[in-house]
């Protein structure tokens, strides 16, 4: 189907996100204000205003009744999903990078950049019943990407620049355990996607390649090998299929053809690593990637500040391998 | 012995002898020379251990001029002027780096001097100038380095005569063409990598041969048979080669090589250098080598500035048109020449001297080449005197300087020489001015060199004011291509020496009108060619057969920057190299332009097939196998089923397990994600939380749903009337 073209961001995008149901994608844009669509047909349904900076990250409850949005300007906010009213404010002292809610919504996982001195840290706070301070791990070297939570709120998994991905203990902040650096990323690793179960997970990094690993044992499953930067990732909870996302860094894509960036969406098979097909049309590198939770649509944002919505031809659902 | 002492031991050593230490001044003591009384310094161990470290030979810089005239001391400051004169004029001697030693009883002087120069180089280009300088009659100087002088003083006054070493069977050069599959081999260069791979079509994929990092300073670079690999160091060049590694054949020294170049039949190979002048005012200095390939020896060396190696007037700092040597005489590599002033330098490799001792003048000559196959010399001389003079092209007999043919040409602005790769026929682009001579126009003068008196015909396209912008012989064939147009999409025209039963006219086949082509590159067994559109045209592809005149395919190596089909004409190559910062690599496609595979490698710089020798079989014996292709095919074709039942077997096998793997995996998860539904259930506060199960959890419903918006009284009008 034609792709529905959501130009509501000024600013490139950041992060994607559906709710549970999939009828809502909320998404995060450099613009300083996150917006809910609905998934459907692409109308803006709302905006959230309040935050005073680029908004990197947010999540939604799994009633689709709270939003919680991370943003540069050293904030977390809370919202109402229906209303758009701001529920709670997180102050920090450095822009905030992620945020994951828990199993269960009362926890939420949020990681800080290093800035002014203040190295990068993981906190965990509660939400529910009141909001409250539980957890901080000073982080390792370099800002921290992504932090999600593991399989039974027992473990948090980050990523970030230092190209390492490590296993903490959530309620004591022990470090479980690391990637190690001949199956790991080479660089930076910008984007982290928790299956649907939780029992494995996909990055993607500027070493041009995501890969796949076990959120338990942090084993290596897979690696897809890409031509460019990976910005953003996901992972199709229908079919074996994964989902890569990026381009050439920011700063070429004026000194080539739009061709020459690719700024298309790859598809890989998710057991056979083996490229499937790609979908073009931002004209800028990929930030953001979601599949709606039926993993019969999925929507990417760019940096050219387009989000657009995916909803599959009945022949993709027929694709032999 | 060494007996360690401690510093309290010296202290009441001292006390006893009643010094007191702190008055002791200890840099004053003196051992005396070669004694340490038995105390080893820390240092001496290291400077024995340690090979002495190798400073570069010191004197590399310094001249030693003999026949001077011996003068007494009166005369000593005149002498060491004029001495002084004659080498400032070549270098800058070092400040206190002219010494003439004078004989102590008599105070005379020696008869010779050092004079020490700032550079090696200096020192080389004044020993080579000055050596023979005459003075005066009786005074020729004899200029040597200094290093040489060493050199010289060790070669024994006796003759041994030189050991014969026994002879060692070599590795068998040509291996690679005995592979069974027939595969063609190649070399890439992307980062500090070298690779040559095999191409191997049926498994869609390279194999690879041989790696290694580092392995050449500049470039790489294959014989023309294809016998070698040269690489380029600092030191020099090095050919490699072997059966089943590439070892080391020879190493040819040649400090700072730049560009080499072998001898079409691999006899020869010839390396460049060129060095900045030290006075900015000079040219460049250059250096040729050539080489004999297969013993190591060197034939023949040129020295001289840029000046010496160009036609003049257009040379700018190094404007040498490499290769400087065109081979000539076929693959017997029987001659050389090389265009200078006014004349073209031909030198023959059974002497390396020039042919008939003198160089073949040609006055203001500004472009030459040879024939592929026979020693003739084709020469372009542009208008001379304002238009007084024609312009001509001539063709002539090497080594009798006969000329076989002459055509004069007229308000020519420049002239291009296209030889058929046997030698056939040859193409000269003339473009000439209008009578306005504001622009020009183009034309073909066609020569056919192996018909009796060389005929010429002239031949201009339909509309003859088009730009040319390539132009290709078919290789071994009577076709040609150009590409002509002045839009942004030009015609490509095809033509023909031979005109249906008629052999001497050319006519031409057919155009195709508006291409994105703008380069030319035909199979190496003819018949196909590839349209290209480089550049611009962001690498279009365009496979087209001559014989049938249609399209095959048409393709797209988006920003495609090389081009190169294998020496079989089976596949080729085309290759995106570093001048791009995006897309590296290379793609392979069949002849008919079918795309195999893709290789990315960043910063990937060379693409180079391996050549073949030409086949041994004779014209007869090709014809008889081509009228009787079915026959010979039918066995490969065979062999190729079977390669690919094999392949599609393993992929079978490889997929299936990866794919038994994958669910292992997969039950251990849904096996961990069942244990542990009941505590997701805790966390979210008992809601039964997971979605299988009741996936109809919600279902969708159409509700209608009537919401008053607005409520209004209005008075209607009937027609009263009605």
């Amino acid at each position: 189907m034609r792709p529905i073209l959501m130009k509501g961001h000024e600013r490139p995008l950041t992060f994607l996100k559906y709710n549970r149901e999939g009828d809502l994608l909320f998404s995060c844009a450099k613009d300083h204000t996150p917006t809910v669509w609905f998934a459907d047909d692409g109308q803006r349904l709302g905006t959230y205003r309040g935050h005073n900076g680029a908004v990197w990250c947010c999540d939604v409850s799994r009633d689709s009744t709270r939003l919680i949005t991370g943003s540069a300007d050293q904030t977390v906010k809370l919202w109402d999903v229906q209303t758009g009213t701001q529920l709670y404010s997180f102050n920090f002292n450095s822009p905030a990078r992620s945020v994951d809610f828990s199993i269960g919504d009362k926890l939420v996982v949020i990681t800080t950049d290093p800035f002014m001195g203040n190295p990068s840290t993981i906190q965990v706070k509660s939400i529910a019943p009141h909001p409250s301070d539980l957890l901080t791990i000073k982080g390792p070297q370099g800002r921290i990407n992504r932090a999600v939570w593991g399989p039974l709120n027992k473990t948090i998994i980050s990523a970030g620049e230092d190209s390492v991905i490590r296993i903490w203990d959530s309620e004591t902040g022990e470090l479980l355990k690391e990637s190690d650096k001949e199956s790991g990323h080479q660089k930076t690793i910008s984007s982290l996607c928790m299956s649907a179960d939780k029992s494995h997970f996909l990055t993607g990094s500027g070493d041009k390649s995501a890969k796949l690993w076990d959120s338990r044992s942090l084993t290596l499953l897979k690696t897809y090998v890409m031509d460019r930067p990976v910005n953003a990732c996901a992972i199709s909870p229908l079919l074996d299929h994964v989902v890569i996302g990026g381009g050439q860094e920011a700063v070429n894509v004026t000194m080539t053809d739009r061709r020459a960036g690719k700024f298309e969406a790859k598809f890989y098979h998710k057991i056979l690593q083996e490229e499937i097909g790609g979908v073009k049309g931002h004209f800028g590198p990929i930030n953001a990637l979601a599949f709606n939770p039926d993993g019969r649509s999925f929507s990417s944002g760019g940096e050219d500040g387009n989000v657009r919505l995916h909803h599959f031809d009945p022949e993709y659902f027929s694709i032999r391998m | 012995m060494t007996t360690v002492l401690t510093f309290a031991d010296i202290e009441s050593k001292a006390s006893s002898l009643g010094i007191d230490l702190s008055t002791i001044d200890l840099d004053s003591i003196v051992l005396p020379p070669g004694e340490d009384f038995g105390i080893k310094s820390d240092d001496e161990d290291i400077l024995h251990e340690e090979e002495p470290p190798e400073f570069e030979a010191g004197y590399g810089n310094v001249i030693v001029v003999d026949n001077l005239p011996v003068v007494s001391p009166e005369k000593f400051a005149k002498l060491e002027g004029v001495v002084r004169k004659i080498y400032s004029q070549t270098g800058v001697i070092k400040e206190g780096g002219l010494w003439m030693p004078l004989n102590p009883e008599t105070k005379m002087t020696l008869g010779y001097c050092f004079i020490e120069f700032n550079t090696a180089q200096e020192a080389k280009e004044a020993q080579e100038k000055t050596d023979g300088y005459k003075l005066d009659k009786s005074h020729i100087f004899v200029v040597n380095m200094f290093d040489d002088i060493e050199k010289y003083m060790n070669v024994p006054d006796e003759w041994t005569p030189a050991e014969i070493k026994p002879y060692e069977p070599g590795e068998n050069l040509q291996h690679w063409l005995t592979d069974e599959k027939a595969r063609d081999q190649f070399v890439i260069r992307a980062g500090t990598v070298t690779e040559i791979f095999w191409n191997d079509a049926r498994q869609v994929r390279p194999d690879p041969v041989y790696q290694r990092q580092y392995w050449t300073d500049g470039f790489v670079q294959w014989s023309p048979l294809g016998t070698y690999l040269a690489t380029v160091h600092r030191q020099g060049a090095a050919v490699w080669g072997g059966k089943s590694t590439f070892n080391r054949i020879h190493r040819f020294p040649h400090n700072q090589v730049k560009h080499i170049d072998f001898s079409p039949g691999e006899r020869f190979l010839v390396t460049y250098s060129s060095q900045e002048p030290s006075n900015p005012r000079d040219t460049h200095r250059i250096l040729l080598n050539i080489f004999d390939l297969r013993t190591g020896k060197l034939m023949r060396d040129f020295k001289g500035s840029v000046d010496d190696f160009t036609t003049g007037g257009t040379s700018g700092l190094s404007g040498i048109s490499w290769p400087i040597f065109k081979w000539g005489g076929g693959k017997e590599d029987k001659y050389f020449a090389r265009i200078g002033k006014n004349a073209i330098y031909v030198y023959e490799t059974e002497t390396f001297i020039l042919v008939d001792k003198k160089s073949y003048k040609v006055d203001n000559v500004v472009d030459f080449s040879w024939s592929p196959t026979d020693p003739i010399i084709s020469l372009f001389v542009p208008e001379l005197g304002g238009g007084n003079q024609p312009a001509r092209v001539s063709l002539v007999q090497m080594p009798g300087k006969e000329e076989l043919r002459q055509k004069n040409l007229f308000s020519v602005s420049d002239c291009k020489m296209y030889w058929q790769s046997n030698g056939e026929y040859l193409a000269v682009k003339v473009d000439r001015y209008t009578k306005t001579k504001k622009s020009t126009y183009t034309g073909f003068e066609l020569f056919r060199i192996k018909e009796r008196d060389i005929p010429i015909e002239v031949l201009e396209l339909d509309n003859k004011n088009d730009k040319i912008i390539a132009f290709a012989w078919e290789p071994k064939g009577h076709r040609f291509a150009v590409i002509h147009g002045d839009g942004p999409r030009p015609d490509v025209s095809f033509y023909s020496m031979k005109t249906g039963g008629i052999t001497n006219r050319v006519s031409k086949l057919t155009t195709l009108k508006a291409k994105q082509a703008n380069a030319l590159y035909w199979s190496p067994s003819g018949r196909y060619i590839i349209l290209a559109g480089l550049k611009g045209f962001n690498g279009q592809l365009e496979f087209y057969n001559v014989d049938e005149l249609e399209t095959m395919s048409t393709g797209e190596h988006f920003m495609c920057t090389d081009i190169e089909w294998d020496p079989t004409g089976r596949y080729v190559a085309t290759a995106v190299t570093s001048v791009h910062e995006m897309e590296n690599g290379f793609h392979i496609w069949s002849f008919n332009g079918k795309l195999l595979y893709r290789i990315p490698k960043d910063h990937f710089f060379q693409f180079q097939w391996r050549p073949r020798p030409p086949s041994l079989l004779s014209p007869e014996k090709e014809e008889e196998i081509s009228r009787n292709l079915r026959k010979y095919s039918k066995k490969y074709e065979l062999e190729d089923q079977d390669v690919s039942l094999a392949l599609s077997e393993q992929d079978r096998k490889k997929r299936r397990a990866i794919q038994e793997e994958w669910e292992t995996w997969t039950t251990r998860w849904k096996q961990y994600y069942e244990e542990e539904r009941n505590l997701r259930m805790q966390l979210r506060d008992g809601e039964p939380s997971d979605d299988e199960g009741n996936q109809e959890e919600y279902e969708a419903k159409e509700v209608e749903v009537e919401e008053v918006l607005d409520v209004r009284e209005e008075i209607v009008n009937f027609d009263q009337e009605q």
